[in-house]
């Protein structure tokens, strides 16, 4: 902690001391997290408030919001608050078994409004990795892809992944889905094959943002081309939203927003 | 599904063993919620029918005259009976309750509770039998709010619910007046026992005339929201604790291997449909305690990539006996271990150990019901949180030789309930029409080679077991 001696509140915690040019909530919301973290869950909001002198009130609507992010947890009985697990997930890449399991009622609704398997994807290396896989509901025999590895050049689900990779850009070539580069799927946030992959197999597939808004996953339908895609190889608008609504609803759960 | 909406209630624990629930706050959570519901849907203009879910074997008695519990409920994990179960078990006439009800005593189900609650507050028998007061798990407790309270509430109970409260004879559907005689109960305060899909009342505190069309306890509506309607039939949720049941068909069954015989469901003017059930206490509560008691993942799923930097459980066994195990063992004096270690025994070992210890006991549970029924498995459909585990899923299947399958629509208690209401009023014309609503999500197909190995080490899972049984004998 780099704090000066002079910068500490009352009971020796730091306080909050502006900066001109920087965001005062932001600095609070540091300061309370460093006092949640040097008290070892042990405060309440009386406590934290008076340890960064800040009204008890604007204290609270600050843990509130570092609760609802999962910075702090809060526990029922005391009401005092510690360090959550936000904190330590920062800089690590979400889990993809997290990953399935909160995408899972997204993925099921989206197979059972659409008639067509659902894949959840992520990138792994040079390949895109099926991590989740719902299947087309006829109760037809099938079986679960997870852990298959898919080509990103030649599938929906691998294109979406690339055009936002950190490494893909400015655009590399090769990856668009015939009509449209990197930089298109991006921008449109959707991608397509249509057989390039399987012969007369497609898939439409959208981004699934997590927090902080990075691209982490990629999902998707997938059936038999002329399903998916009317004549002229555009996707079928209605199964389109459907896509691109389950992804972003996939988004908001992992509090990744809408886009 | 077109809209949802929920809100938690309080976990009252005020003493070690006691769990309570404010009766109150439930009914008006209840009220608020489905109001929601209504208003999400556009008014109750296309809402035809309400159906409920409950959890089983939490016993309110309440004051007719104000609608006030007397006290708060008691919740099916309360533990608070145990002295009062081994004192009854052990009179000589205690053989008749097994007889009759289908299920020995335990302090697991509502019969009990209500006794003690009848003994604790004072008053409360002389007015009981005055019918002052009335007696009801959830369901009843709702419906008779739902249906005006203190002001003309009708006072019925599901017949899967009755049939969880050791005071119903299982054969006739009725309450037993020596099994009354024996847990000391006055019929004045006990509901009128009803099938389980039917028209119950009419829910007037939400919505002129919308009926209540159906109520089940919540593991006999995930049964019938899974579709599980021909004997042999059966599903398994994997929550905190897990539930298996089994139908099979319309004779009750005879139980030895410690499953127990439970009502599947009934249809109003139809027969009661039986069911197998084994429950399991600690499944998903396990690998809770692996992220909060030890701290080894941040999150539930992530059990899964820690079990996966392993090939195998390296020898090593977790029995959760936390309180004890439910079935088939029945020993509440079985007490958790960790069998198998040695220094080669690494986090993610324990962690693939822990998803096992729910494998098995789901093995021990099947094998049981296998044993009483005679009635093959075909597969086993499964529902709640832990089936997003796909290691543990194929371990299922690869345990048990069967296939796990998992449903489009996860939420199958409320799917359940929905059903039963929606088949009363004519929704759906029969259940084959709700069978075909069912479909397949994923498919966990054992294999022979995996099946066969570990059929193999299954013995040292049940070498475990009777450890754990050793360790807590007094």
């Amino acid at each position: 902690m780099s704090h000066s001696r002079e910068a500490r509140g009352p009971r020796g915690w730091p306080s909050v001391r502006l900066v001109p040019g920087t965001v005062q909530s932001v600095e609070r919301a540091a300061a309370i997290l460093q006092v949640v973290a040097a008290s070892g869950g042990t405060l309440g909001v009386t406590d934290i408030a008076e340890a960064v002198g800040l009204a008890k009130t604007t204290t609270h609507s600050l843990l509130r919001t570092l609760l609802h992010v999962g910075f702090v947890d809060q526990d029922r009985e005391t009401g005092h608050y510690a360090v959550g697990a936000g904190v330590l997930r920062l800089g690590s890449h979400l889990d993809v078994n997290e990953l399935r399991a909160r995408s899972s009622n997204w993925a099921d609704a989206l197979a059972a409004r659409s008639g067509h398997a659902v894949r959840l994807a992520v990138l792994d290396g040079a390949e895109a990795v099926v991590v989740h896989h719902v299947f087309r509901p006829d109760d037809s025999a099938q079986v679960l892809e997870m852990g298959a590895t898919l080509p990103v050049a030649t599938t929906a689900l691998g294109r979406v992944l690339v055009a936002h990779s950190l490494g893909s850009r400015p655009d590399r070539t090769g990856t668009g889905d015939g009509t449209a580069g990197p930089a298109e799927v991006r921008a449109r946030g959707w991608a397509t094959d249509r057989g390039e992959h399987r012969p007369g197999r497609g898939c439409i597939a959208a981004p699934v943002r997590g927090s902080g808004g990075l691209v982490v996953a990629a999902l998707g339908i997938n059936g038999p081309v002329t399903a998916l895609f009317d004549g002229r190889g555009t996707p079928r608008a209605r199964l389109l939203g459907m896509v691109t609504d389950a992804a972003a609803a996939v988004s908001r759960e992992l509090g990744g927003g809408g886009a | 599904m077109v809209a949802v909406r929920q809100r938690e209630h309080r976990q009252h624990f005020p003493r070690p063993g006691w769990v309570e629930h404010d009766p109150m706050e439930i009914w008006a959570n209840t009220r608020r919620t489905a109001a929601q519901v209504l208003a999400d849907v556009g008014g109750s203009g296309d809402v035809v029918a309400l159906g409920i879910a409950n959890q089983r074997e939490t016993t309110v008695v309440w004051d007719r005259d104000t609608g006030r519990p007397v006290t708060r409920a008691l919740v099916w994990q309360d533990t608070r009976t145990a002295d009062l179960v081994s004192e009854l078990a052990a009179r000589p006439d205690a053989p008749l309750v097994a007889e009759r009800s289908g299920m020995a005593i335990a302090g697991y189900f509502s019969g009990p509770r209500l006794r003690w609650i009848l003994d604790a507050v004072p008053r409360a028998r002389e007015r009981a039998e005055r019918g002052e007061l009335l007696f009801g798990t959830m369901e009843t407790w709702l419906i008779w709010n739902l249906t005006g309270g203190p002001d003309g509430g009708v006072h019925v109970t599901d017949v899967t619910n009755a049939s969880r409260t050791l005071l119903m004879d299982v054969r006739t559907c009725r309450w037993d007046p020596d099994l009354l005689d024996f847990f000391g109960i006055p019929a004045a305060m006990l509901p009128e026992i009803r099938p389980s899909v039917g028209v119950l009342g009419v829910a007037t505190a939400l919505s002129p005339g919308l009926p209540i069309a159906g109520a089940l306890g919540d593991q006999q509506a995930a049964l019938f929201g899974q579709a599980c309607f021909a004997p042999g039939e059966a599903k398994c949720t994997y929550g905190t604790g897990s539930f298996l049941l089994q139908n099979t068909g319309t004779e009750l069954v005879h139980t030895r291997s410690g499953s127990i015989s439970t009502v599947a469901y009934q249809l109003a003017g139809e027969p009661v449909h039986y069911a197998l059930e084994g429950s399991i206490a600690v499944a998903g509560a396990l690998v809770q305690w692996l992220r909060d008691g030890l701290g080894l993942i941040a999150t539930a799923p992530e059990v899964e990539t820690l079990a996966r930097t392993v090939t195998d459980n390296g020898g090593c066994y977790v029995v959760p006996a936390f309180s004890g195990l439910l079935a088939p063992h029945w020993r509440g004096e079985a007490r958790g271990l960790v069998a198998g270690l040695t220094s080669y025994v690494t986090k993610g070992h324990l962690a693939r150990a822990v998803l096992e210890a729910t494998g098995w006991q789901t093995r021990d549970v099947v094998q049981a019901m296998a044993a009483d029924s005679g009635l093959s498995l075909p597969a086993l459909r499964v529902d709640g949180g832990m089936t997003t585990n796909n290691l543990l899923m194929q371990f299922v299947a690869d345990a048990l030789d069967t296939p796990v399958v998992r449903p489009m629509v996860g939420e199958t208690v409320s799917l359940g309930a929905a059903y039963a209401a929606g088949l009363a009023v004519g929704v759906w014309s029969d259940i084959e029409a709700l069978r075909r609503n069912w479909h397949r999500a994923a498919q966990w197909t054992p294999t022979a080679a995996r099946a066969q190995a570990l059929s193999a080490e299954y013995p040292k899972w049940e070498r475990a077991v009777q450890l754990s049984i050793a360790w807590g004998a007094p």
